[in-house]
């Protein structure tokens, strides 16, 4: 059995990957290479981060069989691998800390982030707030309407909130300005980022955190089940969810690794955020990997209806993972995570987040055409606390009933 | 030998200093950017740097984001500059040097970029998100046509570093003046001056000071330390706001910073 283990020394996973940003970043993200590389052999920084994982993050989060869920689709079995259930209401939380507390490591007192949905600028503002950093938050305005609850709680944990206006005035402009931050204050400051993109190490270090999801998934499955499941599921943004439950899975071949993407609109219209299945490969905020682009290489605004998934890339180790075919990725609507988030609602009495939204989607289709004896695992990465309003306002107030 | 080596060459033995234009390509309009480079090498410009706009440009401040997206809204495109800088070739006599991020190289094709820009005459090529770590990729075919790949240190790149990148490449080394995005105001301090001694000790290259030079003070200070300076957002500012004396009276210093020598 080949034993996976990219990214090789200069961060690439095949092509994709590595390190394309400004000089004056590359002591910054060496140095950074260098303290993970120390860090993740010490004992005593494991045990600080497990033990806030649990006694603050109240992990491990629970792998829940959802049977209304199971029935209704009427094949596979679906089993919901419980993020939404995290302080802070997503997966973003578990990486936030583990950078948050690398941060320290390296003396670094003050944080800058981007953020889309919120959910993460909403994690890194709780992880200063709990470890005393300072937290400067870089959010497209477009988001900030979007998702104006969330501003309202990254101020309240003390962070500063900076409305990004610059091109399309979402989370790639929040990244690119969260960059340019950076660049400025590089001395003291950490970019704490969100997903699993940007220069090596930085892909590496998201996934790694990330990769307890995986982790606990397959122990919990197998205390159940004596095996591991047929499928793994999980939406893209970045893809730093669906990275943190493959990545433990992938040297078990039998294990598929589906990704879903934002189809917002629709693939063959130009409102959708689908970088994999309609993308290019380029070069873009420190990494190569599959963008969103017009043919001069001038990179086009994705679109969907949740902003988590509204970023025109998405990281290097699945680009790789596409070209490879190790893992598949596939695209739901807007309109099909609407009627998800509604299904899931109703049937399971669990609001999750629009993104996850597409991963129920996506899992129920496939779920329906699996045998019953076959079982899928979704990552629900997070609750829909925060989309409540948006859907609101998207039915006019009126719930269909449809799925009843 | 590349037209930008023979460009110090001379500047060497008349004991003179660089002034290096930026400007970007597209703003305006594309049909005026041979007039606008001619018009710099008459001003006294040594060489010029010409800007292809990207949507996500992470190095650069305000005024240059802006200059790009309205070169982008004009549809400017890098084949379209490069057919533009063919043309100003026969017309333009003093190195042109291309700055573009990596991205629009790469949607172009590598190996198609490195033989359009060496027919069309340009003689260097800035790639500020293209790292000593990754530029394998293309350095060593820009090498084998004789196009200079100039390479960026800044105030914290660590001196082995230093040693490391200036010791590639035939052309210059741009030592960035500031820890920040282009336009961003400059500190004329000690740090900067002992950044440049540094930076110069160690190169066997020209080295060209640049990012938040906008006046003649600044220039003939920093003269004083390399051999030379970049200026962009200034530049950028003049062209669109079409001050062309005020262009003319910061070039001017070109001649000034020769006599200072
Ligand atoms: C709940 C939730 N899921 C998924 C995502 C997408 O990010 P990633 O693909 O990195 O998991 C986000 C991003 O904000 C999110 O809030």
């Amino acid at each position: 059995m080949s034993v996976y283990t990219l990214p090789n020394e200069q961060g690439h996973f095949g092509k994709f990957g590595g390190r394309f940003v400004p000089e004056t970043l590359m002591k910054a993200v060496i140095e950074l290479e260098q303290a993970y590389e120390e860090a993740r052999k010490d004992p005593g920084f494991y045990s600080e981060l497990t033990g806030l994982l649990k006694q603050y993050v109240g992990r491990e989060t629970p792998l829940y069989f959802a049977s209304n869920l199971t029935k209704h689709a009427g094949g596979a079995s679906i089993y919901l691998k419980r993020e939404d259930l995290n302080h802070t209401g997503a997966h973003k939380i578990n990486n936030a800390l583990g950078q948050a507390l690398l941060a320290v490591r390296m003396g670094k007192r003050k944080i800058v982030a981007e953020t889309g949905a919120g959910q993460h600028g909403v994690a890194t503002a709780t992880a200063c707030a709990l470890l005393n950093l300072d937290c400067i938050i870089f959010m497209g305005e477009e988001d900030i309407k979007r998702q104006s609850l969330n501003v309202f709680r990254m101020e309240l944990l003390g962070a500063k909130v900076v409305s990004v206006n610059s091109g399309s005035a979402t989370l790639k402009d929040a990244v690119n300005e969260a960059l340019r931050y950076w660049v400025a204050n590089v001395d003291d400051t950490h970019y704490l980022l969100g997903s699993v993109m940007g220069p090596h190490p930085f892909p590496m270090i998201v996934r790694d955190f990330q990769s307890v999801i995986g982790k606990e998934t397959k122990e919990q499955f197998f205390i159940v089940n004596g095996r591991l499941p047929d499928a793994v599921v999980a939406c893209i943004g970045g893809g730093s969810n669906a990275m943190g439950m493959f990545y433990p899975f992938i040297d078990n071949k039998e294990v598929r690794l589906y990704g879903v993407e934002a189809a917002g609109k629709g693939v063959n219209t130009s409102y959708h955020a689908a970088t994999l299945t309609k993308g290019k490969p380029g070069v873009l905020h420190g990494s190569l990997m599959y963008l969103l682009q017009n043919e001069d290489g001038q990179i086009q605004e994705a679109h969907s209806i949740s902003a988590g998934l509204d970023y025109p890339g998405v990281g290097p180790e699945h680009s790789y993972l596409k070209d490879t075919g190790r893992a598949q990725y596939y695209s739901i609507t807007d309109q099909e995570a609407l009627d998800a988030f509604q299904l899931l609602s109703k049937l399971e009495g669990i609001i999750p987040a629009l993104e996850s939204a597409h991963a129920i989607a996506f899992a129920i289709k496939l779920a329906s055409k699996m045998p019953s004896t076959q079982n899928i695992v979704v990552c629900l990465s997070g609750r829909g606390d925060k989309d409540v309003e948006t859907v609101k306002t998207l039915l006019k107030g009126e719930v269909r009933n449809e799925s009843n | 030998m590349n037209r930008i080596e023979r460009a110090f060459k001379l500047l060497n033995k008349t004991n003179s200093k660089a002034f290096v234009p930026y400007m970007m390509a597209g703003d305006g309009g594309l049909d005026c950017l041979v007039d606008r480079l001619i018009l710099l090498e008459k001003f006294g410009a040594s060489a010029i740097e010409v800007g292809v706009p990207f949507s996500d440009p992470v190095a650069d401040g305000p005024t240059i984001q802006r200059a790009g997206m309205r070169a982008l809204q004009n549809g400017t495109t890098l084949r379209g500059i490069i057919e533009e800088l063919e043309k100003a070739r026969e017309q333009v006599s003093i190195p042109i040097i291309l700055m573009t991020y990596l991205n629009p190289i790469y949607a172009f094709g590598i190996d198609r970029f490195v033989e359009a820009i060496n027919n069309a005459g340009i003689d260097g090529c800035i790639i500020p998100d293209l790292s000593l770590e990754e530029e394998e990729m293309i350095a060593p075919k820009l090498s084998e046509v004789g196009v200079e790949l100039i390479r960026l240190v800044t105030p914290t790149t660590p001196v082995e570093r230093i040693k490391q990148i200036s010791s590639k490449g035939k052309g210059f080394l741009y030592a960035v003046t500031i820890k920040g995005i282009t336009g961003t105001r400059i500190d004329m301090d000690k740090e900067l001056y002992s950044f440049l001694n540094v930076v110069k000790s160690f190169s066997p290259l020209p080295v060209l000071a640049g990012f938040g030079i906008d006046n003649h003070d600044q220039i003939m200070e920093l003269s004083n330390y390399c051999d030379g300076v970049v200026v962009g957002s200034k530049i950028v500012e003049l062209f669109n706001e079409n001050k062309m004396d005020e262009l003319k009276q910061l070039l001017s210093i070109n001649k000034k910073m020769s006599q200072l020598t």
